[in-house]
């Protein structure tokens, strides 16, 4: 309700009127700045009012905001190993970073779209993609963990993804390069013709959310650059940008911009989705991972999928339609109401609205202008709904508020211009610092955009910032939309490269936020429960050590009878129940990271000891007074010693 | 098997030298008493007081003159669950022995302290004591429902 309030004054100008009030230090535009201030200020102990999910891009990770303060809450490690958190060290989460390539500690992760139900966002999960090996990741926004990674086959620079259909019954993930499908050995210069785009509709489980490649489209050998789902009269549509509809394989740079318009792609799902219900498609043979998280167990297991359903487009009639758009679009952008799909097209000033409605009776009408690779082309006159005039460079990406204005990044000019959908007329235009890319305003894509700041994310901040040598932080700039004229409110560095966004009403996810893992729950194979469960089996040279930990000590903490070559598996189980007491464990000279072990969960690292001695362990994370006497020690033997295993807690 | 070698690895321990440095410290909680005169001379742990109960949820629990067998069986199960990695049976661990404790503190009190250790800590003047008598050691709230910590009381009446 304050923040309503907030709202209400911003509208009627009285936060302006206010602020001269409190004017201290005379900078030149205090009023302004200090008006600001109060807007991003989170007083200690407050929360903000919207969670922004910000994709680290090369960084592979996803970062937790808290709008307006700009406050970083947490790193959510997916597709690169993070130390801090053992992700991707401790064998529990190993599993979720095989592909078919093998272990894969890193990724280039895109764009996170969070889980709908009815065009509004349920606050379930987050998706997000890996562009590199291509990988959709679900994250759960009950423990905001990764708790799914699956491979997409016949894919490479899985770049048009992950967004999700109104009810979260697909996640979807098209490629951009495209690719002999399936893999084989042949010239690049045959690519075209030969080269197919996989456009993969990924199916969600309603009630677990578990993810399985339903089918996968494979379209003419283009880019596919980005998608968004239709909505409401557009439900069960699905609308892909493409590039390079050359064709080229060389210096796309000048080669993929020969044709003046590339396409959008519109895919009718629910029409493939029938056919394939009805045992349309070809299995065809893959090897794809699947990895899953389970959060009783606290292990996840990756498993090699063999087979995929591919759809060829000229299969199914009146399914596929190609949109003509200027110049290369980048952003694939659909309205709140599901009328209006926008495409960016990102080497032009201008931006290209089509209509939903003259989509549908351009196709009854059977309106074409020719056939690309067997699908039909619709004539650019007759699905414009109307083209933006920006005066701008590089429009990329349009969100949406909930008064019908669209807000889009313009790269080369480096601006947020904010227009008016149906008229196309510009209402305001506020530079970004600097080379915006993707936009966010939270919900801006479903029917409910909650409509009061947009997040843009740059690419590039100079002297924005004290310098920090030649690498630099990089940023995102948030903006009160409140009104008819944006306002910059706040800069704020961010992880890796901030690629682009999701955001939602934080009361929709924190009420659901898990505070500890049952003990009582915990089906770990290597559990220790209690202390009863404490012991140490040695299997060869492999040794298990069941272990529990709680303020301030392990048990056991002293341990005979290691020698050197053994594998020495630590199963750390956390046995405290109360919110906000991790512990941590490490061991010196252990070829891997710590463990940070939540309450009631159980972790499991590795040490290969290579020298005789008694070496110790501690616990990394501060958990009480006694935390600096949380220690223990092992004693390692040489190979050939016959000294018997032992452990001891206190004794 | 794990039981044997268990023992083997407890024999031919080294003998007990005096080796390396002691200091003769004892600590001075005991004899010195500070704060409180009179009833603290005895460690907060052995005190014996049956009237408070402490700060929390439960303010009023009268016990049924008999055990109740199968709350008590509930409760061990619980207990051994929860709270062995700091309380053993008969002998002081991280926290004291929960033997007898009906003989030193009154049902509700015993109750608060599963329940509410933060608040306990806080506020409530023996607590406040056992933590500096237990090293500072702080009890961990395990989020035993109220139900859990009765049927663990119960447990400790068969102790």
């Amino acid at each position: 309700m304050k923040k309503f309030s907030y709202l209400l004054m911003s509208i009627m100008g009285l936060a302006l009127i206010s602020s001269c009030n409190n004017q201290s230090k005379g900078a030149a535009n205090g009023a302004l700045s200090s008006s600001a201030a109060e807007k991003v200020y989170v007083a200690p102990g407050e929360h903000d009012e919207y969670y922004a999910f910000i994709s680290g891009g090369f960084s592979g990770q996803l970062s937790v905001y808290g709008l307006p303060s700009g406050r970083l809450f947490k790193v959510i490690p997916v597709f690169s190993q993070d130390a801090e958190k053992a992700w991707g060290y401790n064998e529990e989460t190993k599993p979720m970073l095989n592909t078919s390539h093998g272990f894969v500690p890193w990724d280039d992760a895109h764009h996170p779209d969070i889980s709908q139900t009815n065009g509004e966002l349920d606050g379930r999960f987050v998706f997000i993609n890996g562009n590199n090996t291509p990988r959709i990741a679900k994250i759960d926004l009950t423990t905001f963990e990764t708790t799914e990674i699956i491979e997409v086959p016949n894919s490479a620079g899985n770049h048009s993804s992950s967004f999700v259909t109104e009810n979260t019954e697909y996640v979807v993930a098209g490629t951009r390069f495209s690719v002999p499908v399936p893999q084989r050995d042949m010239p690049i210069k045959d690519y075209k013709g030969n080269f197919k785009g996989a456009l993969s509709f990924i199916s969600v489980d309603p009630e677990e959310g578990h993810m399985d490649i339903k089918f996968q489209l494979l379209m003419p050998g283009f880019d596919y650059d980005l998608s968004h789902p239709g909505r409401g009269k557009s439900h069960g549509w699905f609308f892909f940008t493409t590039y390079n509809t050359e064709e080229a394989s060389s210096l796309l740079e000048v080669n993929a911009s020969q044709n003046d318009k590339d396409f959008i792609a519109a895919v009718n799902w629910k029409k493939i989705e029938e056919y394939v219900n009805n045992g349309g498609g070809t299995k065809m043979p893959a090897n794809y991972a699947h990895n899953v998280y389970d959060d009783e167990t606290h292990t996840a297991t990756s498993t090699m999928k063999k087979e995929v359903l591919v759809v060829n487009p000229s299969d199914v009639p009146g399914a596929v339609y190609f949109l003509p758009t200027p110049k290369s679009p980048h952003g694939c952008d659909v309205d709140p109401s599901g009328e209006y799909i926008v495409g960016n097209g990102k080497l032009s000033a201008d931006l290209t609205v089509h209509s939903f409605t003259k989509m549908l009776a351009a196709i009854d009408g059977k309106k074409f202008d020719g056939e690309a690779y067997g699908i039909p082309i619709l004539k650019f006159e007759d699905v414009l709904a109307g083209t933006v005039k920006s005066g701008g460079l590089g429009p990329l990406h349009s969100e949406f508020d909930a008064e019908g204005n669209a807000y889009t990044t313009f790269f080369i000019s480096s601006e947020v211009v904010k227009w008016k959908l149906g008229t196309w007329e510009v209402v305001d235009r506020q530079p970004c610092y600097y080379s915006v890319g993707h936009l966010m305003i939270p919900g801006g894509n479903s029917r409910k955009p909650f409509g009061k700041y947009v997040v843009a994310m740059n690419k590039i901040t100079k002297d924005r910032y004290l310098p920090t040598g030649p690498e630099v932080t990089q940023s995102a700039q948030l903006y009160d939309i409140s009104g008819e004229k944006m306002e910059l409110l706040l800069d704020f560095p961010t992880i890796g490269e901030p690629h682009y966004a999701a955001g939602i009403a934080a009361d929709i996810v924190k009420a659901r936020s898990r505070k500890i893992f049952n003990l009582t729950e915990n089906k770990h194979k290597y559990a220790a429960t209690s202390d009863a469960d404490v012991r140490i089996e040695r299997n060869g040279k492999e040794v298990h050590i069941y272990m529990t930990m709680i303020r301030s000590h392990f048990n056991p903490d002293n341990i005979e009878g290691i020698k050197v070559g053994d594998k020495v598996y630590f199963h750390v189980t956390n046995l405290e129940q109360d919110y906000d007491v991790p512990h941590g464990v490490s061991m010196i000279g252990a070829n891997t990271s710590e463990l940070l072990i939540m309450p009631g969960q159980t972790e499991t690292f590795v040490w290969e000891p290579k020298q005789v001695g008694v070496w110790p362990f501690y616990c990394t994370d501060f958990c009480s007074a006694l935390h600096q006497e949380m220690q223990g020690y092992v004693r390692v033997s040489p190979a050939d010693s016959d000294l018997d295993l032992s452990w001891s807690l206190g004794d | 098997m794990l039981f044997s070698v268990l023992l083997m690895g407890c024999g031919g321990k080294e003998e007990k030298k005096k080796e390396g440095f002691s200091v003769e410290r004892q600590k001075t909680a005991t004899e010195q008493p500070i704060e409180t005169p009179a009833a603290s001379t005895a460690k907060a742990s052995e005190r014996i007081d049956l009237d408070s109960k402490g700060v929390g949820p439960i303010t009023s629990l009268t016990l049924a003159s008999e055990i109740d067998q199968a709350m008590a069986e509930k409760g061990k199960t619980v207990y051994e669950q929860m709270c062995t990695a700091c309380h053993r049976i008969g002998k002081k661990f991280i926290g004291p022995a929960p033997n007898n404790i009906l003989e030193r503190r009154s049902p509700e009190w015993v109750m608060n302290m599963i329940l509410n250790p933060e608040g306990m800590v806080k506020e409530d003047p023996l607590a406040k004591e056992l933590l500096q008598e237990f090293n500072g050691a702080p009890m961990a709230n395990q989020g035993l429902t109220e139900e859990q910590a009765r049927a663990v009381l119960e447990y400790f009446r068969t102790l």
